[in-house]
């Protein structure tokens, strides 16, 4: 599992009800249910992953999470996690919102678009990051919507919104002690917990 | 005739008519005291008989869903999805297909005979409920020996038995896959069954049901009502794409016969139809579609109707379907996910509508595939020698 995954697992309480929104081939939620008995759900609309996930016995739901979450209930899920999606979101804001009406807490991770490595690419080179990480062009990238840490957090303040935890790791999701000091320059991957 | 069958195909078939003397008692409040189903099987019952699927038909359906009968060039009507190898795969599974009450295919109906008069039953056929035949499903399980079902699966109509099926007998069965189905028709849904009876029983020839007596069938009815339903069957589309606005003599002849291709097609449709299907039976099933509604019976709320579900769900719905369209599978998945059951949804993009449900697309294929692994790896594991001596015995017969 990489290390962001694990962090989340640690967060998820057992028994718990779990909606993982862009949950790829569904192994995150493979691990909660088998380790921590939750009773989960996961929403994608990729074909490759909508199929690994049934083949891997994991509940899946094929949705565009972008046209809303409407039919699910007010506070129906004790947490809903989006790993690495928000910002490929139209209005990550209104996802944000959504995933705090459905759900007691939430789990947010993102790439950190004011890693000293994004900065010094735009600053020096005057150009787009593309990097091992972000490897697409600004042209094709699903990538819509970066932010940086301080932007998310600033988001959480306009919103009155909670934040629980949140942890830092590079980009081969391995957590660092030195990350904490300046996260938003020496983070990649910021893990947020979240609730109202 | 087919002289060899394909590789896929599960070859040679034959019905077998089951006959059952305990009486049924009916939604309608009337009982059947004696009654028979039709049925094929397909593939072999494994030692501890948990490797049976049912396969629930819809409304033109019946109990010839794969393989050939003797002297047939066309397959049973679903065989695209089950034979060996294929997504319901009969090297794996057991899978029993039937024709339900009130059918014209050899099971009880208005076109067999009454025991009690030796006339057919024709309009006096009590009127049939999804949750009735479910239940005279469950008699035709406990006489195959069958206690719980690997999976029941159908699309549209038969979709909502597998539904009704997780409702009914939760203990018995450990997958439901509702394919293009809805958990109640909608108001328009109820209006396009209101004109397919209305175009039978106006039909001089309908004779109140009775028209057995008179040596007649109600042709023109059944006709018309099943070109309108067959319209709701395809997406505008679809229909686009194969018939565009084609015309048969390449110009507009300033007269009524058909001259476009789709009218032609529809009513080609719709006369062979005539002659295979019996009206009565058509009027039974399209009420029995009209009256489902599970949730009636739990406040109105569907979610609560699930609440004692145990099986695992997989609904899928296609992109064109207009007459059970995604939203209406994706009514039936809220309720599931409200009432915190197990539950998959996929949207298959397709343009042939309410059809595709039949047709091996691709996609659909693949999903279908990947959940019947999911209920492959669910079967207990058989003991060696129990598969050893099954070989022995297929070898035999061969």
């Amino acid at each position: 599992m990489r290390a962001d995954q694990e962090i989340i697992h640690e967060w998820i309480k057992p028994d718990t009800r779990v909606l993982d929104l862009g949950c790829g081939d569904g192994e995150l939620l493979r691990h909660l249910v088998d380790n921590k008995q939750v009773h989960g759900y996961g929403i994608e609309n990729n074909h490759d992953h909508i199929t690994a996930c049934i083949k891997n016995n994991v509940n899946v739901i094929e949705k565009d999470i972008d046209k809303g979450l409407a039919s699910i209930k007010d506070n129906s899920f004790d947490s809903v996690i989006m790993t690495q999606a928000l910002q490929v979101m139209h209005r990550p804001d209104l996802i944000v919102d959504e995933m705090l009406r459905i759900g007691k807490e939430c789990i947010v991770t993102f790439p950190n678009f004011g890693h000293w490595r994004a900065r010094g690419y735009l600053g020096f080179r005057g150009q787009m990051p593309v990097s091992k990480f972000l490897s697409y062009s600004w042209y094709d990238t699903p990538n819509i919507h970066f932010c940086t840490f301080k932007d998310f957090e600033q988001l959480c303040v306009q919103k009155n919104i909670h934040i629980l935890n949140r942890t830092v790791v590079d980009n081969e999701h391995q957590h660092r002690w030195w990350t904490n000091l300046w996260p938003n320059m020496l983070g990649e991957i910021a893990i947020y917990r979240i609730t109202r | 005739m087919l002289k060899k069958f394909p590789d896929d195909s599960i070859g040679l078939v034959a019905p077998q008519a089951i006959e059952f003397t305990e009486p049924l008692s009916l939604a309608c409040g009337r009982t059947l005291n004696q009654y028979t189903l039709m049925v094929e099987t397909y593939g072999e019952l494994n030692t501890d008989k948990s490797n049976a699927i049912l396969i629930c038909h819809a409304l033109s359906g019946h109990h010839h869903a794969a393989g050939y009968y003797e002297g047939d060039s066309k397959p049973g009507w679903w065989d695209s999805a089950i034979g060996p190898g294929k997504a319901i795969d009969t090297d794996k599974f057991f899978v029993v297909s039937l024709n339900n009450l009130g059918g014209c295919h050899g099971s009880s109906g208005p076109n067999q005979t009454d025991p009690q008069t030796g006339k057919p039953y024709g309009p006096d056929f009590p009127l049939m409920t999804v949750k009735d035949w479910v239940i005279s499903q469950a008699r035709l399980a406990d006489h195959l020996g069958i206690v719980q079902w690997a999976a029941v699966i159908g699309g549209s109509l038969g979709g909502m038995q597998a539904m009704q099926w997780a409702i009914t007998y939760p203990g018995r069965l450990r997958h439901c896959m509702v394919i293009a189905a809805a958990p109640k028709l909608s108001a328009q849904n109820i209006a396009f069954n209101e004109v397919a009876r209305q175009a039978i029983s106006k039909d001089p020839n309908f004779y109140d049901g009775r028209y057995y007596d008179h040596n007649v069938v109600p042709k023109t009815g059944l006709m018309l009502a099943r070109m309108v339903g067959h319209i709701t069957y395809l997406s505008d589309d679809g229909m686009r794409e194969k018939f565009g606005r084609e015309m048969s003599a390449g110009k507009l002849m300033f007269d009524f016969n058909p001259q476009f291709e789709v009218e032609s097609y529809l009513q080609y449709q719709g006369e062979r139809f005539s002659t295979i299907f019996d009206a009565n039976t058509y009027l039974l099933m399209t009420k029995a579609l009209d009256y489902f509604d599970p949730a009636s019976e739990f406040n109105h709320d569907l979610a609560q109707a699930l609440e004692h579900v145990t099986a695992k769900f997989m609904l899928i719905a296609f992109t064109t379907d207009w007459r059970f369209s995604p939203e209406r599978s994706r009514e039936i998945l809220d309720a599931l996910v409200e009432a915190g059951k197990e539950v998959s949804y996929t949207e298959v993009d397709s343009p042939q509508g309410h059809d595709a449900f039949l047709i091996p697309i691709p996609r659909y294929m693949e999903i279908f595939n990947a959940y019947m692994s999911r209920i492959a790896a669910d079967l207990p594991i058989e003991q060696h020698g129990d598969i050893e001596t099954r070989e022995k015995e297929s070898s035999h017969a061969r």
